[in-house]
This record gives structure tokens, C-alpha cells and sequence, in this order.
């Protein structure tokens, strides 16, 4: 196995506000290998914005209290002073997020904010690095490059803006890049244009992509490895394989049924999961899922669950406290078309666990 | 862009013409006194007042009256004369449009740098004592009256009549061409006090502003790109000041009418002054072109905040 | 503008709900809706220098008791053509027939009559809903308005069954938006479309700002008061699978125009046009064994409704365009598969194939 390019261990990530201390990241751990893809995929409030922007040292000014450890190429992030995480910053750790309009500064030029990205990290004359941001430009598929460098970003469409936003994430040659949701604010079909070019240029520089998401067509799409996020906690990783035809973690389970799909037959119900996701001030003792869980029992709420392996399959773990063998059987059932009320009593009905 | 600049000009000449009228007519209808009356010396007779009215054409109609005068300032500049000094109104004004073109810059100078300054701090140091503090001195400015500012600091610094005899007292002020020193050194009190008020609302304003953009996405697209936090915060002031010029323009399109109360106080003798002198001595044509001034200066600067508008952020564009 | 049905639409008016159209007549009929935004230019006199065609000759009909769903992408005019129907806007062409009324042009009380059998639920559940009103008030002001329910305690009462129909506790009467997720404002938003009980309700995104395990609740949500009182809904978003899961029809606009209208089964197994094809080769499959397919990406982008192609709105970035698309406008029409289309060069089961959507076995030789 390749050694990770990032691995984050034991993650916590916690900011004190004027309601009480918000636990946005309670103990994660995941890892990244050079040229691969791991997808995070979580709702809002699960933590995987935080936990990126963390990696990055981008919530040091919110006050965050961070403690574990972000290890990159060996070293350790959350240690490092600021002045040399900033020199990893837009150089061997790129990021974009989800809003290309507002992402970008509104009343520069594109061609500048490019500009200013290779010069914060090397020193390059004016007119080469305008004639850097030109072929980056161009090597992202915008069309017209050389007139393109000197436009505002209104003058941009949605779809061109963001792949101007991962030019700029390019300009350095980044090892890693991470992509905040981006492509929720496209439309369908640029969307489509904006994976294709990031799996091109993962291909062609050989970087490795972090994309957190919400849509589980997304991640099928473009990850290797998935972790799947709730409360601030990894519930479940494995390859993306793994994660959509095994899943082990009733949240998973939840999510692959709560979505309609094009596949599906179309009078499928759509099982919701219940309630909401809850607050990360006061989450739920034990699991944090337990209140929303249809299969929940009572010491689950005293008990945390770890990451455990599952049986059998040596890169996929999961935090749950159920046995392996009454997982495995849920989710048969539950792929068979049942819901979870069925699925639960087919099994009390063959006399328990 | 030109053909909403061209609209707007003509739309501000239609204006200034309406204004025109008003005054007009304002002066006619305040008990103010006949101008032939106070022109005609003690105990006059009669046939004077009526000779001295046909004169001035005093006797002529409301309509008529003004008529005449349009003509006079669109076909011919004239302005009318002073019924007192007999001094053409255009150049009374233009004697005097030095001395305030020169408070209000310098002012705007002082009250821009001191105004931004503390915002920009006072924003990225929130809550902490330099930026309450600052606050605080602020609000103190904004309420303190200008005149009494203005005494204060006389009584304070003037070199006549002060506790520290640094600078120059009221009276002092002399054309820069004439000594240019002592121009400056004149209107360093006049230039702070006048500054005071706008520089505790410009740093507020700022400040918000700041607050505000520094939340923005770009902003932390910026640090994520490894930019150093000056380079971040020079993104961010850019941002933040768009809605300052303007409100710049603004302000100095109104002082440029004249800032009577620092021009009384410190006795600079500038369009303010001449245009309170000749409101208490009814010298009507004065006072018209006086208000005519300040008006043509804030139809001019309100055009001009909104085109500054439009050029700092490429994405308003006029029809 | 006949349209083979392959399934009768859900009963309709079983809830006790008195019906004026039976169930399968069109409750509303678009003609030729047409609204163009206009574009001034000029130094006094502003000149029309041209216009925004938002919407630019649609034509439709939802059947009582149906659910049509609309589907496009950004400035394809989906949401407009929803305002149009409501009467928020009004049209710059085209008749509009509510429940056998004309009401393209009328007004005041005419106008505010018909407002209480067609109601709207919005996209953002932060922004529309009043953040000074209580959750009763909001729910109650349609009563209000109408002038209904003045009696005490009348009016709570409705409200507080409404609320409970939604899913939401009676007892948060007095709570204001703030206090409630994202997923309740949707509901509360809901609760107070139905108020009036309308005979047509329009869902403009209703679930596209909502969390995904949110969603589904939400729309199970819709579905269910569908059923209960017989509604006819209108359905608008960008997501095409949900779309597909809540809708007996679809319809799908690019630029102003319906580029192809049909049932939801047609339209999903054996689109016609080749964007309706290139938007559901698009869309990302939940299986990474299922890559099946060769997706056809589009190039370029969405040209501005201000200044579309000529012709075939479409041709610009069609992968099957050919001379004749720029030269003549293709009617929407049969094709002989169940879906209306409007193209030169229709997409054919072996091309819809390799793209990797499925098609349905051979249809009968009637066609």
C-alpha cells in the first residue's frame, strides 16, 4: 500500500461561541494516498467543511481549539506556525469551494488573482506570470484565453468561473487538491464538464483530490475511498465500491435509500431518514446517530462507537455498534426493497441477535 | 456610460434653474426688507426708493424679474451686482472660491486618512480596546458641534489668544500664492476641526464595511491561496471602499457650497462667509449666486459619486 | 395537442374535496405563453433595444389531479413560466386558461378570486418566509386576506390542523421562523399554500436548499397531500431524478421553449432530444460499477436569452445539428414514442443506447 500522502489522526476540531463550545469535529481519522481520490461525503453540520478547512489552518482565526494531528508528506500541520503552513497554502495544498461567484474577488481581474496565486509562492516576473495564468487558463478548457485573462469573473459563466477556480488552485502544481462541494452551485450538465476536466487533470498531474460532497452520484463518480461523515464523526470508509454495493452503517443505509436514482425503479418509495441532524453544541450522547437510527438499542446511547474493521474486508470500517452479522442481514433486507420497520422485525421474528 | 452622463447634466441644469426660481421667490416673500429701502441711506424719499427700485428693476414684474435674470446668466454670465459694494456677484465669488476649495480639500485629506485609518484597525482589532476606544472617541467627535470645536480649539492652540501658542489664530488666512506657509499653517486648525466630525463617521463606516467583506468568500479564497495577510487585507479594504468614495463625493460637494460655521469661526474669508453676510444683509443677488453655487456643486458631485460608482465596481453598468 | 397517456393519472378528489373538472381534464391550459423582458437604451427617450426572452412560446396542459414537473437548467425560463401561470407576472403573448376560465388578463377581484385555487411554495425556506410573523400568523394570513374564518378562535383552529397535516406540533403557534430547521420552514410554507385548499399548487424547488435526508421528507410530504386532497401540482427543478420520481409528466425547457413534453416513463427510458438527452446522460449515477455508456458532454455554454440562436434554440450546441436547424423552428411534435419533441433529428434508440440510458423494448407497430 502507498504511503499516504495525507493522514489525519484523531481529528478534533471545536470553536467556542456565545452558545456553548460547537463540537464540529469530534475524532476523525482518514487518509489520502498520492494521485487518488477520497470523496467525504456528509450534510450540513457533519463536519467536512470544518475538517478541510482545519487541514488548511483556515479555522486558526476563528478561535478553533484543534487537537490531533494532520500529518502531510510527514509533517505535522496542526503544529506548523503559520508562516509555513501559509507557504504550503495555494502551493502544495490547493483548495476550492462551492460559490465561484463569490469565491472570487469581484472587482479584480481574473488574470490578476491568478497572477497573485503564483507570486505569493515563487518569484516570477509580471509578464511571465500573466503568461502562466494565460496557459492555465487554456489547460482547463477555457476557450479564448488570451482575451479571458482580462475579464472581471461577472463576465464569466458559472462553469467557466469555477474552472477558472481550479486554474488557480492548479498554479502551483498542488500534491493535493481539495474541492469544497464544487460543483452543488452548477448546473446538471456543467457539472458533467467540470468532473470530466478534474478526473483529466488528476490523470495528467498525478495530484490527489479530496472532494466533499453531499451527493452520493458525485462520489460514486469520482472517488476511490469514501468516507461517509455525521455529527462531526466518521461513520463509515472504504472504497467506493465497498460504501454503494456493502454499506455497514445505518446512516449509509439511510442516504442510499432516502434519495431517488435514475436506476430505481420509479414507484420505489423514498425511505426518509426521521428527524433532523442535530445540534453540535449538545449532540447526542453514545452514537450520535442513535436518535434517528430505526435499529438503535438502549445502551447505545452511553456507548461512543469506534472506527472498527469489518470482518473480511481489510480497508472497510465502520463506527457502529451493531453486530457485523445483524448489519449484514439489514441491509440484505433492506436492498430487497424493505423498509426499515420490516427489516427490523424480519429479524426479531427469527428469535434475535 | 456618456448618454447617462449627458442625461444627468441636463437633468442638473433643469434643476439648478428650478432652484433658481424658488430662491426667487423665497426672498420676495420673507419679510427681509426692500433692498431699495436699505440701499437708499437714512430717511429716504420716496422718489428715490421708486428711482432706485427702476434702477434695479426692482418694479418690473415676479416673472418678469427672473426672466431677465436667466437671460443674464445663460446668454451673458452675469450674475448680478451687490446692492451694497456694487461688486459683480461672479467676481465677489470668485475672490472667495479659493479660500474654501482649499478648507475642503485639505480637510477631506485629513478626515480620509485619519477616517480610514482607525476603521481599517479599529476592524481587524474588533472588540478589543483600541477598537472601543476608538469607537468611542468617534461618537464623541460626531456630536460635538463644529463651532464649539472650533472655539475650543482656539482656545486651546491659537497663538493669540491660546494656552499653547502653537498655531496661527482666526483671521490669519492668506492665499497660497500670496504666502504659502502661512496659508498652511493658517489652516491647520480649520483643516482638523472641520475634519473631525467626517473622520469619526468615515471610521465607523469603514469599519463596518471592513467587518463585512472580511466575512466574504473571496476572503478566505485569498488565504487559502497562501497570500500573506497584508495582501489579504488590502483584497479586503478595496472592497470595503467603494461605498466611501461616494459617500466622499458627497460631502465635499456640499462643503464646497460654503462651511459657514468653520469659516466664521476661524475668519476665513470664503463662500460660506460671504453667502451668511449677505443672507443678514439681504444683498439678494449675493445670496443667489451663492445658493446657484451650491447647488451646481452637489448636482456635480452627486453625478460625480455615482460615474466614481460605476468606475470602481466594474459591475454597475448604466444605460 | 393530443398526448398518448401510458398510464391514467392518480385519482384525484378523493378527499372529500369537491371537483369541478373531472380528473384528466386539463385544469390549466398554456398557449403560446410568451414573456419578453425588455432591454432599454437611449439618452431621454428609452428605446427598446431588445428583450430578454425569458420564456418565448410555451405551450402545455396539467391534467387534474397530475403531477407535471418542469425541468431546465439556469435561465431555461422554468420559473418564470411558473409566475406566468400563478399571475405574478403577466405575459407579453399567450392565453392562459384556468379551470375552464380565461384569465390571462384580468384583474382585481376577478384576479384575487382565482388566487385561492392556485398556490406556490418557494425554493429558499430562510427568505420566504416573514421573519417578524409567527408561524400562526404566516399560516393564517391567506384566511386573512380572503376575509375568512373571522369568528375567535376559528382561525387558530384551521391553522393548528394544518400544522399538524404537515407534520408539524400545533402547539409552535407562537414560534417564529427562526426557530425552526429548514426542513419545517418547507413545511410551514406548504401548510400555508394549502390553506385555502387550492385546486393547484406549483412547487418552484421546494427541496433543492434542503439537507438530502431532509429532502425525501419533504417530498414524501408532497406526494401525500397530493393523494389526500386531490391536488394538481406543478413541479419545478434542476434535479432529474427527482423530478422523475415525483412526476406523471415531464417537460423539459431550454431557452424559453419546451424542447420535449411526455410521461415520466417515456421521457426517462427513450428521450428524443438530444438535450434531454445530453441533461440525463449528465446526471451522476450512485454506482460506480455503472459507468455504462458513453456520456455525451455539451460544450460551451447557455447562450443568453437575450440574443438566442436562430431557428432551433438549440443547434448551437447540438451534437446532431445540421443545416437545417439553423433555417426552420421544429414544431413540438409526436415521434411516434410517446414524448412530443421538438427536433429536426430526433435521437434514435441505438444512439440513446450507447449513451447508456436504457429503452424500452420495441413499441407495438401502432405507434
Amino acid at each position: 500500500m502507498a504511503e499516504a500522502l495525507l493522514r489525519v489522526e484523531d481529528l478534533r476540531v471545536e470553536f467556542p461561541t456565545e452558545d456553548g463550545v460547537v463540537h464540529a469535529v469530534d475524532g476523525i481519522t482518514y487518509q489520502v494516498a498520492p494521485g487518488k481520490t477520497l470523496g467525504i461525503v456528509g450534510e450540513s453540520g457533519s463536519g467536512k467543511t470544518v475538517s478541510s478547512l482545519t487541514t488548511l489552518g483556515l479555522t486558526r482565526r476563528q478561535g478553533a481549539r484543534i487537537a490531533g494531528k494532520i500529518l502531510f508528506e510527514g509533517r505535522d500541520l496542526v503544529a506548523l506556525p503559520e508562516s509555513e503552513l501559509r507557504a504550503i497554502r495555494g502551493n502544495e495544498i490547493a483548495m476550492i469551494f462551492q460559490d465561484p461567484l463569490s469565491a472570487l474577488h469581484p472587482l479584480y481581474k481574473v488574470g490578476r488573482q491568478l497572477v497573485e496565486a503564483l507570486q505569493a509562492h515563487k518569484e516570477i516576473s509580471n509578464s511571465k506570470a500573466r503568461a502562466r495564468a494565460v496557459e492555465l487558463l487554456g489547460l482547463v478548457g477555457i476557450p479564448d484565453p488570451g482575451r479571458r485573462v482580462d475579464e472581471y469573473p461577472h463576465e464569466f459563466s458559472g462553469g467557466m468561473r469555477q474552472r477558472a477556480m481550479i486554474a488557480m488552485a492548479l498554479a502551483n502544481d498542488p500534491k493535493l487538491l481539495i474541492a469544497d462541494e464544487p460543483t452543488t452551485a452548477l448546473d446538471v450538465t456543467v457539472q458533467a464538464q467540470i468532473l470530466a476536466l478534474m478526473e483529466r487533470l488528476q490523470r495528467e498531474l498525478g495530484m490527489a483530490i479530496i472532494i466533499i460532497t453531499h451527493d452520493l452520484g458525485v462520489v460514486a463518480e469520482m472517488a476511490d475511498d469514501i468516507a461517509v461523515m455525521y455529527a462531526g464523526r466518521i461513520v463509515e470508509t472504504a472504497s467506493a465500491q465497498s460504501v454503494f454495493s456493502g454499506p455497514q452503517h445505518p446512516y449509509t443505509w439511510g442516504l442510499l435509500k432516502s434519495i431517488p436514482r435514475l436506476e430505481n425503479d420509479r414507484s420505489e418509495e423514498l425511505v426518509p431518514i426521521p428527524g433532523t441532524p442535530p445540534s453540535l453544541i449538545r449532540p447526542p450522547s453514545g452514537c450520535h446517530f442513535h436518535p434517528r437510527c430505526a435499529y438503535a438499542q438502549p445502551d447505545h446511547a452511553r456507548i461512543d462507537p469506534n472506527l472498527e474493521q469489518v470482518p473480511g474486508e481489510p480497508t472497510h470500517f465502520v463506527a457502529c455498534l451493531l453486530s457485523p452479522e445483524e448489519r449484514k442481514r439489514l441491509w440484505s433486507e433492506l436492498a430487497a426493497g424493505r423498509v426499515p420497520e420490516q427489516a427490523l422485525a424480519a429479524g426479531s421474528g427469527e428469535g434475535g441477535v | 456610460m456618456t448618454a447617462y452622463v449627458i442625461r444627468r447634466l441636463v437633468w442638473g441644469l433643469a434643476l439648478l434653474i428650478i432652484v433658481c426660481g424658488l430662491t426667487f421667490v423665497l426672498f420676495r416673500v420673507l419679510p427681509t426688507g426692500n433692498p431699495a429701502v436699505l440701499r437708499a441711506g437714512r430717511d429716504p424719499q420716496p422718489h428715490l426708493i421708486k428711482e432706485i427700485e427702476r434702477v434695479l428693476g426692482l418694479d418690473k414684474s415676479l416673472p418678469a424679474q427672473f426672466w431677465e435674470y436667466l437671460k443674464g446668466v445663460f446668454l451673458h454670465f452675469r450674475f448680478g451686482y451687490s446692492y451694497y459694494s456694487r461688486q459683480s456677484v461672479l467676481s465677489l465669488i470668485g475672490e472667495r472660491l479659493p479660500a474654501t476649495i482649499s478648507l475642503t480639500l485639505g480637510a477631506a485629506v485629513v478626515w480620509m486618512i485619519a477616517g480610514l485609518s482607525v476603521g481599517i484597525v479599529s476592524a481587524l482589532k474588533r472588540r478589543t480596546l483600541w477598537d472601543r476606544g476608538a469607537m468611542g472617541g468617534a461618537l464623541v467627535l460626531i456630536s460635538a458641534p463644529e463651532f464649539w470645536l472650533g472655539l475650543l480649539v482656539l482656545l486651546l492652540f491659537s497663538n493669540d489668544i491660546g494656552k499653547l501658542k502653537i498655531f496661527p489664530g482666526s483671521g490669519s488666512y492668506v492665499g497660497l500664492t500670496y504666502d504659502p506657509w502661512k496659508w498652511f499653517t493658517s489652516l491647520i486648525m480649520p483643516w482638523c476641526v472641520l475634519a473631525a466630525g467626517s473622520a469619526a463617521v468615515f471610521a465607523r463606516l469603514m469599519r463596518g464595511s471592513m467587518i463585512e467583506t472580511m466575512e466574504e468568500d473571496y476572503i478566505r479564497t485569498a488565504r487559502a491561496k497562501g497570500l500573506r495577510e497584508r495582501a489579504v487585507i488590502r483584497q479586503g479594504v478595496r472592497s470595503s471602499i467603494n461605498p466611501i468614495i461616494t459617500l466622499l463625493a458627497l460631502e465635499v460637494g456640499v462643503l464646497l457650497g460654503g462651511a459657514v460655521l468653520i469659516e466664521s469661526v476661524f475668519n476665513i474669508p470664503g463662500v460660506g462667509a460671504l453667502a451668511y453676510h449677505s443672507i443678514v444683509q439681504s444683498d439678494f443677488e449675493v445670496v443667489q449666486g451663492t445658493v446657484l453655487l451650491a447647488s451646481m456643486f452637489i448636482i456635480l458631485a452627486n453625478i460625480a459619486a455615482d460615474v466614481g460608482y460605476a468606475y470602481l465596481d466594474p459591475r454597475v453598468r448604466y444605460g | 395537442m393530443a398526448e398518448p397517456t401510458t398510464q391514467p393519472p392518480p385519482e384525484g378528489g378523493l378527499g372529500g374535496v369537491p371537483v369541478d373538472r373531472a380528473p384528466g381534464e386539463p385544469l390549466v391550459e398554456v398557449t403560446d405563453l410568451v414573456k419578453h423582458f425588455p432591454i432599454t437604451r437611449g439618452v431621454f427617450l428609452q428605446r427598446s433595444v431588445g428583450a430578454v426572452k425569458a420564456v418565448d412560446g410555451v405551450s402545455f396542459d396539467v391534467r387534474r389531479g397530475e403531477t407535471l414537473g418542469i425541468v431546465g437548467e439556469t435561465g431555461c425560463g422554468k420559473s418564470t413560466t411558473a409566475r406566468l401561470v400563478m399571475r405574478l407576472l403577466e405575459s407579453t403573448a399567450g392565453e392562459l386558461t384556468f379551470d375552464g376560465q380565461d384569465i390571462t388578463k384580468i384583474k382585481g377581484a376577478r384576479l384575487k378570486a382565482i388566487r385561492r385555487d392556485m398556490q406556490m411554495i418557494f425554493q429558499d425556506p430562510y427568505s420566504s418566509l416573514n421573519p417578524r410573523k409567527t408561524i400562526g400568523s404566516i399560516i393564517g394570513e391567506p384566511f386573512a386576506i380572503h376575509g375568512l374564518l373571522t369568528e375567535k378562535g376559528e382561525r387558530r383552529k384551521a391553522v393548528q390542523e394544518l400544522m399538524e397535516t404537515v407534520g408539524l406540533n400545533p402547539e409552535h403557534y407562537n414560534r417564529y421562523p427562526h426557530e425552526f430547521s429548514g426542513g419545517q420552514r418547507q413545511r410551514i410554507g406548504v401548510a400555508r399554500a394549502l390553506a385555502l385548499k387550492p385546486k393547484l399548487l406549483i412547487a418552484d424547488e421546494p427541496v433543492s436548499a434542503l439537507d438530502v435526508s431532509i429532502q425525501a421528507q419533504v417530498l414524501n410530504l408532497l406526494r401525500d397531500l397530493q393523494r389526500k386532497f386531490g391536488l394538481t401540482l406543478i413541479f419545478i427543478a434542476h434535479d432529474l431524478s427527482v423530478v422523475r420520481h415525483m412526476c406523471d409528466r415531464v417537460a423539459v425547457m431550454y431557452l424559453g421553449r419546451i424542447v420535449e413534453i411526455g410521461s415520466g416513463d417515456a421521457l426517462y427510458s427513450f428521450p428524443r432530444h438530444p438535450y434531454t438527452g445530453a441533461l440525463l446522460s449528465a446526471v451522476p449515477v450512485a454506482d460506480p460499477n455503472r459507468h455504462g455508456g458513453q456520456r455525451r458532454l455539451l460544450t460551451g455554454d447557455v447562450p443568453s436569452p437575450a440574443n438566442p440562436p436562430k431557428a432551433c434554440r438549440f443547434h448551437t450546441r447540438c451534437p446532431k445539428a445540421q443545416d437545417l436547424c439553423s433555417v426552420e423552428d421544429p414544431p413540438l411534435e409526436q415521434k411516434g414514442t410517446g414524448t412530443l419533441a421538438a427536433c429536426h433529428f430526433p435521437l434514435s434508440r441505438e444512439e440513446v443506447v450507447q449513451m447508456g440510458l436504457a429503452a424500452p423494448p420495441e413499441p407495438p407497430a401502432a405507434g
